[in-house]
């Protein structure tokens, strides 16, 4: 059962689960857009409380989460799209690794997160660490869950590109089912459209990562000054748990390594509530 | 109509459990199942089968490009295609084709086709495929969000290579070169060797070959039924941009077995045709939809149209039949003795309005003895009556080569002279 958590005293929250009649309502977030590069960039806030950074993961945000709400509970949550992601055009002109980074610094400075506390999971949390190693005056405290930028010929990441369609959800979330609903097409969304800008994130995704998911950021993990905590779903498929170790080695700031029960590649969106809290407390 | 003899040099020996033991034929296909010496003798079967085709008077000989791959031996046509430069005479010489983002740089394509098309005397057709998301994305690691833009790239500095006269700089954004001068040049440099463009049935493809006045090709293993489809798209697209119907347009490839009748057809050919179907395209799906290979105007349009729909790598991953009867009857491999083959053939072509048809007449672990059967039968008995299809078209995309008496005389063969031992 992927719901079974060892240890949690925490209840599995869902954002819907086909098959049940569970249902965590999900409210929804303020939208502005900032501009990147000429291309709209969705930037989705909620809550109150001092400001917290989000950057998603794989596949980005097609739709607000419980996680997020979590969050929101006590924090102003500012949960901008990068390029190509949900929400967010303009993948197509970032051609290189700095590229990407200079766009992702917009995406932040320009959402109003220059030296707040900053989070991001898988693709998002590598650039959290790129910000917090090019620019490490302009955070205050980061956490990431399984960034991506590593890759260990003895222990290689999964390629999350070369999944049999049926394979796919496993890989990404301990529950699949979760990232069946999460991606599913909304009532009254656009059928043509919804699948295209699904695919566009993990294209997003393929255009820096491509093919092994190694930027070379080992290079610039001894820059990150600012406290670091490290998020490890215990049954990451994709992430391999050792490069929690590499990281936190490397990185200069103080650095803690949690691990997340019952949660895949994409922690927050298997346990929400657990993951929140973990980065809550951190940022506490 | 030109009649074209294609080989994807398939190796011949993949196990009868193929299927059962293992999960690719490409990309991740197990080096065990690799024998080199056996290679050695299926290489030399396979080029003596190009040069017999080209014996017996088809009008070109195609190869094509393919990495990691079971059922495509050739990482690089162009080594092929250099060696039938030598020893054919007259035979067009079709690269079907170099996926040109593969190549770095890009001018490495316009050199080896040059000398393609020196040594041949001007007989080369320059293939220029984007390449499946096997070959390109996963075997040789390529960007799938960025092949596109680098393909395109490719081709416009490969053209500025074979026909600016002077050295210039190339200021790419994905390639920088300050020196670009090829030598050698082509032949046909009036402007360039002809270009043919193999496509999936993607509708950018077919815009783009009408404005670049390439010739479009659908090379499909599934034949003129899922081809039909494409080809009208193709076709209607052409209109739509106000481009004629000449037929020479556009290329098709189809697997073919002839035969003296149809059942002794049925019978010689299915154990090969079974070859391919069952082992050869035994692809892992995982390996079908790197995002960004398909356009997103031709998700677009795949979400909306069942014909492209019919063409894209997705609907090549759902469960195909591997019996003779089912291939046959969906139209895989055409047979029939020679005049069922000939009315097939010309069905084919004058419902898809295609005027160069590529004819896989090796196919699976079909034998030397076999191909040059089905290769003289269909080149005695059924070319001469296709022959003369759609002539009332001028083709304008074929070789035009040196004047046979001004190209350099090759001298004969003889290996037991030359042999070392």
């Amino acid at each position: 059962m992927p719901f079974e958590r060892m240890n949690d005293p925490l209840p599995p929250t869902t954002m819907r689960l086909k098959n049940s009649k569970e249902f965590l309502p999900v409210s929804e977030p303020t939208t502005t857009t900032i501009d990147i590069n000429g291309h709209a960039c969705r930037v989705w806030t909620k809550g109150s409380g001092p400001k917290i950074g989000w950057l998603a993961g794989f596949g980005g945000l097609p739709r607000w989460t419980p996680f997020l709400d979590e969050l929101a509970k006590t924090r102003t949550v500012i949960a901008p799209s990068l390029p190509g992601h949900p929400g967010a055009t303009g993948h197509n002109l970032l051609d290189s690794h700095l590229d990407w980074i200079v766009a992702a610094r917009q995406v932040i400075v320009k959402s109003g997160l220059e030296g707040e506390d900053i989070a991001g999971s898988s693709v998002g949390g590598s650039f959290v660490a790129e910000f917090a190693a090019l620019w490490p005056h302009k955070v205050k405290r980061i956490a990431m869950i399984a960034p991506w930028g590593l890759f260990d010929e003895k222990d290689p990441a999964t390629d999350v590109w070369a999944q049999r369609p049926d394979d796919q959800p496993g890989v990404l979330c301990a529950n699949p089912q979760i990232w069946q609903d999460f991606k599913a097409v909304p009532p009254g969304a656009n059928s043509v459209e919804w699948p295209i800008e699904q695919i566009r994130a993990s294209e997003a995704a393929a255009r820096v990562f491509w093919p092994l998911g190694n930027t070379k950021i080992e290079k610039r993990l001894p820059l990150i000054l600012a406290p670091t905590l490290l998020l490890w779903g215990e049954q990451d498929r994709v992430m391999p748990r050792s490069y929690a170790d590499t990281m936190a080695k490397l990185i200069e700031g103080k650095t803690t390594i949690k691990t997340v029960p019952g949660a895949g590649h994409l922690a927050d969106l298997d346990q929400p509530a657990a993951t929140a809290k973990a980065i809550l407390e951190f940022m506490s | 109509m030109k009649l074209m003899w294609f080989h994807l040099m398939p190796y011949t020996e993949l196990p009868d459990d193929f299927k059962q033991k293992h999960p690719s034929v490409w990309v991740d296909i197990h080096s065990s199942l690799f024998d080199p010496k056996r290679a050695h003798h299926m290489y030399n079967d396979f080029m003596d089968e190009m040069e017999f085709a080209a014996e017996v008077g088809f009008d070109a000989v195609c190869c094509n490009e393919h990495h990691s791959n079971g059922y495509g031996l050739m990482p690089s046509p162009n080594l092929i295609a250099s060696a039938l430069a030598r020893r054919t005479t007259d035979t067009a010489i079709c690269v079907m084709g170099n996926s040109l983002a593969l190549y770095n740089p890009p001018t490495r394509v316009a050199e080896e086709f040059a000398m393609i098309d020196c040594i041949s005397g001007g007989r080369l057709i320059a293939g220029f495929p984007v390449g499946s998301p096997m070959d390109t994305c996963y075997a040789y690691g390529q960007n799938p969000s960025m092949l596109r833009e680098r393909y395109l790239e490719a081709h416009d500095l490969v053209m500025r290579a074979w026909t600016e006269k002077e050295t210039f700089a190339f200021n790419g954004r994905f390639n920088q070169q300050r020196y670009v001068n090829i030598w050698p040049r082509p032949i046909q440099s009036d402007p360039h060797p002809p270009v043919w463009v193999p496509g999936g049935g993607s509708v950018e493809t077919w815009r783009w070959c009408a404005e670049m006045d390439y010739v479009y090709c659908y090379l499909s293993y599934y034949g003129y039924k899922t081809g039909l489809g494409v080809m009208k798209g193709f076709w209607e697209e052409m209109d739509k941009l106000g481009k004629d119907r000449n037929p020479f347009r556009a290329g098709f490839l189809q697997f073919v077995g002839v035969a003296e009748s149809r059942s002794e057809a049925l019978e010689r050919y299915a154990e090969a045709a079974e070859y391919f179907y069952g082992r050869c395209l035994h692809i892992d799906p995982k390996f079908a939809q790197p995002p960004g290979y398909v356009t997103e105007a031709t998700q677009r349009v795949g979400l909306q149209s069942q014909v492209v729909k019919a063409a894209s790598y997705q609907e090549k991953f759902k469960k195909r039949p591997t019996t003779m009867k089912e291939i046959v009857d969906d139209g895989y491999v055409i047979v029939g003795n020679p005049d069922d083959v000939v009315e097939q053939l010309r069905e084919v072509a004058v419902n898809m309005n295609v005027g160069n048809l590529m004819m896989l007449l090796q196919y699976g672990n079909m034998s030397k003895d076999l191909t040059k059967y089905n290769t003289k039968l269909f080149a005695d008995k059924v070319m001469p009556k296709l022959k003369p299809l759609f002539s009332e078209w001028e083709h304008k995309w074929w070789p035009k080569p040196m004047q046979r008496q001004a190209r350099a005389e090759l001298p004969a063969f003889s290996p037991r002279v030359e042999a070392a031992e």
